[in-house]
């Protein structure tokens, strides 16, 4: 028998006659679906540090990331469906990484890569180093290393195709009503120190306690 | 060993014996100046003394004698050593220096840093802004008093994560769990950002005059990045526009500031070495090369013979694919996407390939150690990288050099537009290949020799008209001395040690200071160490080459069509990771 060429589309267990079975899938819509987003991961053409070379090293002919339909980098984040975090996240950075963010269309995807986007690295001690974007980001994938190998990115983004894989249309987020907005993230400020909105409550508490303290 | 770098038989005492002292602590050297005569020196310096290139302005704080330092470190562009001159001031606050700014350009954004991370304040400077952080930041962090949200201990190595059998985390230490800090009773409630104002009023002020007859237009303010696909990382620029013409420019950075400077102060010597190769992310053998030579002028030890042509070998094979790079990069820029630097891209894999094979990881090398290197090239390695020398590399700079040279477009794009002329590019600091291609023959490799350069031939790349198409070609011709040299390091690579020291963990650095600079691809790669005797520095701090050719941006744009800036600055060949550091 000749080899499927549409493994990925087809439910296993059904025969489909020889003649017609380049022309003919049978699948299931969840499975079309997540097989149609899982081959265009359109990534926004976003680097921030040292992760945005090897992430261009990803993309060339050695390592050739279009193998896996992720080629388009789109510097828009209205084209973009996933954002390669690829770099150290620094608090003057991060209000222009949130809006990116927030102007992504669904559905949407994060992909931390290296360590400093997932923990704040090597850097995270310093006074301008947010210790990781998922304070502020939900994460989809994390890529360990300083910076990632190409490999590495490529491991990763397999592994975001897994997800994908295992999303269905009736549950996903974007199409459930009243949700569509609900990964807006609040725009954090530069104050003294990067001011995180949605803990307010918590900075006027600890200074309330430390004048109760003087 | 070069001798160390402010050796000078200037003697700037009997010329100014009022208001002059030699620096006598030991270990130091230079000038003391009297900080109400600082210009008049200066500008002696400048135009008596042949002193016409300011590398580098950085402070130190001195907490314990409750003294600020500003160092300047001033060269000639006809080469040798520098001078060292310095102003101690009291630590008040605010510390003020009289602004160097009219004497040389190049101090703008170095004084500026000063300003930001230690809080001297340069008087006389016209736009004294903060540049790394931003406006409103509560701090000067790089004060000895400053101690950041996650602080944990003076120095490293820090005691056990792991005390009692159980992990702790940097945030445990921390009220909000998080990288915060804020001011006593801060309430953010009432906290109003500040507005970026004095950015917009800065832009204005020096805005273009009209001439008298113009028609008299609205100028539009357009802001390019940080987000932006050809600022090269996370630059913004804030740009006004008369139509497509440019009439003011001001390069907004800080948006890759991973605080090298204080992440320095606490590390150990050896510690700092993987933190350069974050530095300029192409470059990590270069930046290896410019801090281990700088910390072995302090430490005064020799260098292992083999060991010193390995680094000229890595040293020359980086700025190979940096330029080739640079190269793919700069004709993207220009609308031709992916084709030239998928090409380039193929040889930086082979060179990668090689640093993989040498120190374990491609970008990130962090190969050099205090007295030579941290292991031997394996010999696979070494006949890898004679193939690539003797063969692949010379066919494929031809072949990129036919392709591309006699390009319409890319002549069209490139001849005559003006970047810099030689006493622009002087006068704003801007070092390597784009001050060469303004006529000016000033490569350290030969104007201050380090390591074993002086012992090759060849030529310092120089190129005379100062338009975009010299820049391009001078890094052409750069990568073939570099070729010619590395011909004549693997012929001449002795057998050997390939350390000078025995391994350690802590170095041992005699109190005192010492500025190390190389020629790094980018241009002049400075390192301002100050050692008190401890296993950590006191002071650390990187002169990088990206973040002071910036200066020149401004001058370099202005009157120039909008589509025009982004390919100049990709001819500055800016890395963010350098620029922020």
């Amino acid at each position: 028998m000749e080899e499927n060429k549409y493994e990925g589309l087809n439910l296993p267990n059904y025969n489909i006659p020889e003649d017609i079975q380049n022309v003919v899938s049978i699948t299931t819509l969840d499975r079309l679906y997540n097989w149609g987003r899982r081959w265009s991961v359109w990534p926004l053409m976003f680097g921030l540090a040292c992760c945005a070379i090897e992430m261009i090293a990803a993309q060339t002919a050695r390592y050739d990331m279009a193998r896996f339909g992720m080629e388009v980098m789109r510097p828009t984040p209205r084209q973009a469906d996933m954002m390669l975090v690829s770099g150290t996240v620094t608090k003057k950075m991060l209000p222009s990484i949130i809006r990116l963010y927030n102007q992504m269309p669904e559905p949407k995807y994060v992909v931390a890569m290296g360590a400093c986007a997932s923990s704040g690295g090597p850097f995270k001690e310093g006074y301008n180093v947010v210790a990781g974007i998922d304070k502020f980001l939900p994460v989809d994938v994390y890529i360990p290393g300083c910076p990632p190998t190409p490999q590495a990115l490529i491991a990763g983004m397999i592994k975001l195709q897994e997800k994908i894989d295992k999303q269905s249309i009736k549950k996903v987020r974007w199409y459930e009503k009243g949700k569509v907005d609900s990964n807006y993230v609040p725009m954090p400020i530069l104050g003294p120190d990067l001011i995180d909105v949605r803990r307010n409550a918590e900075y006027k508490e600890a200074a309330a306690k430390k004048e109760g303290v003087a | 060993m070069t001798a160390p770098d402010s050796t000078t038989t200037i003697d700037l005492v009997a010329r100014f014996p009022d208001f002059v002292t030699a620096d006598a602590r030991p270990g130091f050297s230079g000038f003391i100046v009297k900080k109400e005569n600082l210009v008049e020196v200066a500008t002696t310096l400048r135009d008596e003394f042949g002193f016409d290139l300011l590398s580098n302005v950085t402070g130190v704080d001195y907490l314990a004698d409750n003294k600020m330092e500003v160092v300047y470190h001033l060269h000639r562009t006809t080469g040798g050593p520098g001078l060292v001159i310095k102003v101690q001031v009291e630590r008040v606050d605010p510390v003020e220096v009289p602004s160097l700014i009219d004497v040389w350009a190049g101090a703008d954004f170095q004084e500026r840093e000063a300003w930001d991370l230690m809080g001297i304040k340069f008087i006389g400077h016209p736009d004294l802004r903060r540049i790394l952080m931003w406006e409103g930041f509560e701090g000067h962090p790089l004060r000895k008093d400053y101690k950041e949200a996650f602080f944990e201990e003076e120095v490293k190595p820090f005691k056990s994560r792991w005390p009692d059998g159980k992990h702790t985390y940097a945030e445990f230490k921390n009220p909000f769990r998080d990288n915060l800090k804020f001011p006593e009773g801060f309430d953010p409630d009432k906290y109003a950002p500040q507005s970026e104002d004095d950015l917009y009023f800065s832009l204005e002020r020096s805005s273009m005059k009209k001439e008298e007859g113009d028609l008299n237009t609205d100028h539009i303010v357009v802001n390019m990045g940080p987000h932006h696909p050809s600022t090269h990382g996370v630059l913004r620029v804030a740009v006004e526009l008369d139509g497509e013409t440019i009439t003011s420019l001001k390069p907004v950075m800080g948006y890759l500031h991973r605080n090298h400077d204080k992440i320095g102060e606490r590390n150990t010597y050896l510690q700092i070495i993987p933190y350069t190769d974050r530095l300029d992310y192409f470059n990590s053998m270069a930046n290896n090369f410019g801090y281990v030579t700088t910390v072995e002028k302090l430490m005064n030890i020799p260098v292992a013979e083999r060991a010193e042509y390995i680094r000229v070998i890595m040293a020359e094979l980086s700025r190979v694919q940096n330029h080739l790079i640079f190269i793919g990069m700069l004709i993207n820029d220009l609308g031709s996407m992916y084709t030239p630097s998928l090409y380039a891209f193929e040889e930086r894999e082979l060179i990668l390939d090689i640093f993989e094979a040498v120190s374990g990881a491609r970008m990130m090398c962090n190969y050099f150690r205090f007295g030579g290197v941290v292991r031997d090239i394996p010999e696979d390695a070494m006949q890898k990288i004679k193939d690539l020398v003797f063969d692949r590399l010379q066919a494929k700079t031809d072949e990129m050099e036919r392709f591309l040279n006699e390009n319409e477009v890319l002549v069209a794009r490139l001849q005559g537009v003006h970047v810099l002329n030689a006493e622009e590019a002087i006068h704003h600091s801007v070092t390597g290949p784009v001050l060469r291609a303004a006529g000016v023959p000033y490569d350290l490799r030969r104007a201050d020799p380090y390591s074993v350069y002086d012992r090759f031939d060849f030529d310092v790349a120089v190129r005379y008209n100062g338009d975009m198409y010299d820049n391009y070609l001078i890094r052409f011709d750069e990568i073939r001395q570099s070729l010619r040299i590395l011909e004549q390091a693997l012929k001449q690579i002795p057998e050997g040690p390939i350390n000078s020291q025995k391994p350690q963990y802590q170095v041992r650095v005699p109190a005192g200071e010492a500025y190390g600079r190389i020629e790094s691809p980018k241009g002049e790669l400075g390192f301002y160490v100050v050692s008190n005797g401890k296993p950590n520095p006191y002071r650390y701090h990187v002169r990088a080459p990206s973040f002071v050719n910036l200066t020149a941006v401004e001058t370099m744009c202005k009157g120039v069509k909008i589509a025009d800036f982004v390919a100049l600055l990709a001819m500055l060949d800016i890395v963010m990771g350098e620029v922020d550091r």
